[in-house]
Formats: structure tokens, C-alpha cells, sequence
């Protein structure tokens, strides 16, 4: 799976909220067609690490790059063009579009900007590809929370991405769904995606990640393979709390 | 706004066809009626271009208006250029105002984007006051031309289509999407890549235009502008109130609202002159709790409901 040449790279970004420090000196490389783990803590900066890629904010200090460039300085309608797609922790949809209009948005504006037909055509595939093109003129209400959670992965595939960032994806879903959504991840690893996952659960982690990097308090305390990063003793310590280690 | 049709742009044709004969079957108080209808119809069509995709309640109208009406007042009177002039240059004058204003609430959303644009509304009406009393004396304008009631309402109703056209097209392409992506989560549409920042200004602009447009065509019906007139905040309210009646959930949601409330409208003005700002008031408070998604929406919301029953 690891290639050489990195397609995504963070170096020493920081991030203040006024006096917090959210993320702290945070470096990590991902390689092309790489799954990347990033887990910790809750409120350990995953999600601003996350926001801070795909632009949602701008890096206090460090930058961010794609394939060389660096895109840590430019706004998220630009990031997104550039070819890095996300999902939100707390599934974001738009109620007032149909599933299939929710799906194409991504097609139309993003990496390859489709449309009409070729935009049409892109937004069946996705639904296809997770499961749910039965549901393409269904409103928005009517979806149970993975098919939620579906289309929003629909819409950033959609936007053919080349780096892929999902945030808590796998969160929130029941035993069974739980099943279904990581084999679709399974999925994406096997067409050789780059992704970047935020994930607390740990079988998925085990099953899924080539590499993790794990956060504390805003900084990385370990890095490695799934199992060298769940057995690292700071790590332990980190999630049971000082006590228990 | 949903992509608008060839169907309903064929209906739209036949609409503007038809109505281009009122002034031969009807004079005197109906045809002013359909006059007042018809500047009503193109100043609730652009503004629902703009707020009913985004639901960005923009209160500006009747600041762009007002600058249509008063450049045609002070360019006739104060420097006596023709009416057809100040007509074109009025709606540019509108536009970079809007793309101005537009750039300056980029950063607001919900009620601050409302009371901005309603605090910049009544900040250039006294601006513009004060200007024309302390610097080009305080006499009214006289807009003294040979137009007729029916040639300013053919000159609104091209007006109107061409609202209307620019609608549809723009309901079926790529900007008309991102609006509704807009209007439903800004933070989902720059992150499938949409320059939120672009859009808006652009549509914002059009509907600056428009107004700008209308209130300088409009300008020979009164002969005698005063500042203070023009730049009435009541038009702004109007112009929200029949677009939302309506139903700013398509392109033509507002014609629907615009016809009954300015026959009502009429009427309250002579059998309670006092009162209107009230009516203004309650009519505000029962469109918004009895029908959020106005009269198209509502009927559209039966329909639906009805085809899944059955
Ligand atoms: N917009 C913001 N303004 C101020 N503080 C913020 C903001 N976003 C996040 N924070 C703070 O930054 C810290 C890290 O939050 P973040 O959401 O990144 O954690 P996380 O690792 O994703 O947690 P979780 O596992 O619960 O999702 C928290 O203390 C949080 O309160
Ligand atoms: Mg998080």
C-alpha cells in the first residue's frame, strides 16, 4: 500500500481558540493510496486538525500541503477544488435538495467540475457505490442516520477527491450498521483512496488504518502501525488516564 | 428555487402576452392598479433571484429603488438631461451600490444581514436628504415628461419578463445550484467548492439593478420627487411581504402574492390611510406563522401530500 511521495503533509500547524491551544505542533505525512488513522481523546483537537486540511479554519501557525502545495493559506471552496473532500462529524446535509441534488452538489463544484448530464451521471454512480441510489428523489427527512451519513459520503466521492478526510464516520451507528459502513470503507481502501479517517472505534482502526497518529491535548504522542500505536504505554495512558497506566 | 422548465417559461410567454393588452381593455383606476401590480411584480421577482434560493431577507429594496427615482428626479431637474438617460444610468448606479453592499455584509448572516440592510437603507435615504437640502437646495424634483400610465406599465412589464428571464436561466445553471446550496448550509457549499462569497454578490447585484430600474421608470408617474418619498422603507417591506406570501420558493411564487395584496393593499390606503402601517405589521406576523413557505409552497406541500394518499 505505502508509496513513495506524500500527498498530503502537515508541518508544525498550530491552532489557538484566544488562550487554548487546540493543536499543537502537529507534523504528519500521508502517502498516496494510505489509510491514516487519526484518533485520541475527546477534545483532543481531531476535528480542528481535520478543519484546519480541508479549510474550515486557517492554521495559527505551520502549513499544510498537497502534493507539494501548499493549500494552508487558501480559503475551502479552493481546497475543495484542489481535491481534498471531507465529511462532517456531525453529518451536514442541505434539507431543502433531494438526495440525488445533495449528491451532485459535490459533483458540480468540486475537484472536476461536472455538469448536467456527466453531473447527473456521477451522482447515480455514488448513490450506487454506498447503497442507496433507490432513494435518489427522496427528501432529506426521510433517511435514517447511516443513509444520512451515506450521502454525505456519496456527495464528497462525488467531488472526486484525492485525499479523502472522514470525521467520525463510523460514529453513531448501530452494531449492524456498523458492519455495513466499514465494509464500504473496505471498499474505498481496496480502490487504493487516500484517506484520512478520525475514528474512536478501535476494531475499525485495526481493520482499516495502514498508519495512525494519535493525539493528546492537541499534540502527537505516537505514530506508527495500528497495533505499535494501541500498545504504546503513553498512548494507554492517554485514553484510561494517569492512574491506570 | 427549483430549475425552472421550458413548460413554465412557455406559460410565461403567454402571461406577459396577455398582460401587455391591459392597458387597451382598461384605463383610469384599474389600469393605475396594474401599474403600481406590475412595478410590484419586477421588484418582488428580483428580490426573491437573490432571497429565495440564499432566504437572506434583504430590506435594501427600497434604498435601490430610491436611488432609481431620485437620479431621474435631480438629473431631470437639477441638470436637465433627458428622462431616457438618467433611465440608464440609474440601474448601474443601483447595481454598484448593491455589489457594495453585498461585499459589505458578506460576514452576516439571519437577522444582522436584515437589520444591515434595513440600517443602510434608512442611512443613504439620509444621506441623500441631506445632501439635496444643504448643497442643491432643498426644493423638490419635478420628473415633467409625456409618458402615460400604459407606457410605464409596458416599460415595468419588459422589465418584469426580463426579471423573470434572467430567473430562469439562472434557476438552471451552475450559480442557481450553488444559491440553493447556499440557502440550505454555507459551510457544506465551500467545502464542495463553491465561492459562496461570488455568488452572492452577483445575485445581490442583479436584484440592485433591478430595483434601480423600476424606481427610475416609475419616476414620471409622480412628476414631483422629494427624497424623503423615494426612499420609502415602507417599499421594502412591501416588496418582502408579497414575495413571501407568494411563495419565494419559485420564481413565480411572488406573482401570485403581488396581484390580490395590491388590489388589499389599494384599498386599506383609502378606507384606513392611518392604519397601514399596522396592516404592514399584521400582515407580516400572519404570513409568517400561517404560511412560512407562502401560497405556491403551501399548494405544492398539499399536492405532495394528496399524490402520497392516494
Ligand atoms: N471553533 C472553536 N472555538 C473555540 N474552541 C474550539 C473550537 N473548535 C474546537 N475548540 C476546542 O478545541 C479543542 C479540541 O476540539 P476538537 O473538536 O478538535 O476535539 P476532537 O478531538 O475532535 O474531540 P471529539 O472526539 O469529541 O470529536 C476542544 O477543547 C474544543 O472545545
Ligand atoms: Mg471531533
Amino acid at each position: 500500500m505505502r508509496q513513495s511521495g506524500s500527498v498530503l503533509s502537515v508541518k508544525g500547524v498550530t491552532k489557538r481558540f484566544g488562550g487554548l491551544v487546540a493543536v499543537s505542533n502537529m507534523s504528519f505525512d500521508v502517502a498516496e493510496h494510505e489509510m491514516v488513522g487519526v484518533i485520541g481523546p475527546n477534545g483532543s483537537g481531531k476535528t480542528t486538525m481535520m478543519n484546519m486540511i480541508s479549510g474550515a479554519f486557517k492554521p495559527t501557525e505551520g502549513r499544510i500541503a498537497l502534493k507539494g502545495r501548499v493549500i494552508s493559506d487558501l480559503p475551502a471552496q479552493k481546497i475543495a477544488r484542489e481535491g481534498v473532500g471531507r465529511t462532517f462529524q456531525l453529518v451536514r446535509l442541505l434539507p431543502g435538495l433531494s438526495v440525488l441534488e445533495n449528491v451532485k452538489a459535490g459533483a458540480v463544484f468540486g475537484h472536476r467540475q461536472r455538469w448536467g448530464r456527466e453531473a447527473d451521471d456521477i451522482a447515480h454512480d455514488m448513490l450506487e457505490r454506498v447503497g442507496l441510489d433507490a432513494m435518489s428523489y427522496a427528501p432529506i427527512s426521510s433517511l435514517t442516520y447511516i443513509d444520512q451519513k451515506r450521502v454525505e459520503l456519496a456527495r464528497t466521492l462525488a467531488g472526486e477527491p484525492e485525499v479523502l478526510l472522514l470525521d467520525e464516520w463510523l460514529a453513531g451507528l448501530n452494531p449492524t450498521e456498523l458492519e455495513t459502513g466499514v465494509e464500504l470503507i473496505h471498499a474505498l481502501r481496496d480502490e487504493g483512496r487516500t484517506v484520512v479517517m478520525v475514528e474512536h472505534v478501535m476494531d475499525a482502526i485495526r481493520s482499516l488504518c495502514d498508519r495512525c497518529v494519535v493525539m493528546s491535548s492537541g499534540a502527537k504522542i505516537a505514530e506508527g502501525t495500528p497495533d505499535e500505536v494501541l500498545s504504546d504505554r503513553e498512548v494507554i495512558r492517554a485514553y484510561l488516564g494517569d492512574d491506570d497506566a | 428555487m427549483k430549475p425552472a422548465g421550458w413548460g413554465e417559461l412557455g406559460w410565461a410567454a403567454v402571461l406577459v402576452v396577455l398582460a401587455a393588452f391591459l392597458p387597451l381593455v382598461a384605463n383610469g383606476y384599474w389600469l393605475s392598479i396594474g401599474v403600481t401590480a406590475m412595478m410590484y411584480i419586477a421588484l418582488s421577482t428580483s428580490w426573491v433571484l437573490f432571497s429565495g434560493p440564499t432566504h437572506y431577507i434583504s430590506l435594501a429594496t427600497g434604498a435601490f429603488f430610491g436611488v432609481g427615482g431620485y437620479l431621474v428626479g435631480s438629473g431631470m431637474s437639477d441638470y436637465s438631461q433627458s428622462f431616457w438617460l438618467m433611465a440608464a444610468i440609474s440601474p448601474i448606479v443601483g447595481a454598484i451600490l448593491a455589489a457594495l453592499i453585498g461585499f459589505a455584509t458578506l460576514r452576516l448572516s439571519g437577522v444582522y444581514f436584515v437589520i444591515f440592510t434595513l440600517g443602510l437603507a434608512e442611512m443613504i435615504r439620509n444621506v441623500v436628504s441631506w445632501v439635496q437640502n444643504n448643497f442643491l437646495g432643498s426644493r423638490g424634483l419635478y420628473v415633467l415628461t409625456d409618458l402615460r400610465d400604459q407606457h410605464i406599465y409596458w416599460m415595468l412589464l419588459v422589465v418584469a419578463a426580463a426579471v423573470y428571464l434572467l430567473g430562469w436561466f439562472v434557476s438552471r445553471s451552475r450559480i442557481g445550484f450553488a444559491l440553493r446550496i447556499i440557502g440550505g448550509d454555507e459551510t457544506v457549499a465551500r467545502h464542495v467548492g463553491i465561492n459562496t462569497a461570488t455568488a452572492k454578490v452577483i445575485l445581490f447585484t442583479s436584484t440592485g439593478f433591478f430595483a434601480a430600474l423600476v424606481g427610475a421608470i416609475i419616476a414620471p408617474r409622480w412628476s414631483y420627487i422629494e427624497p424623503n418619498q423615494v426612499f420609502s422603507p415602507q417599499l421594502s417591506f412591501l416588496v418582502v411581504i408579497m414575495a413571501l406570501l407568494g411563495g419565494s420558493g419559485r420564481l413565480w411564487g411572488p406573482l401570485v402574492g403581488v396581484i390580490p395584496f395590491t388590489i388589499i393593499w389599494e384599498w386599506v390606503g383609502i378606507q384606513f390611510p392611518n392604519q397601514s402601517i399596522l396592516f404592514i405589521g399584521l400582515c407580516f406576523l400572519l404570513i409568517v406563522y400561517f404560511l412560512p413557505q407562502g401560497v405556491v409552497g403551501r399548494l405544492e406541500e398539499l399536492r405532495a401530500r394528496m399524490r402520497r394518499a392516494s
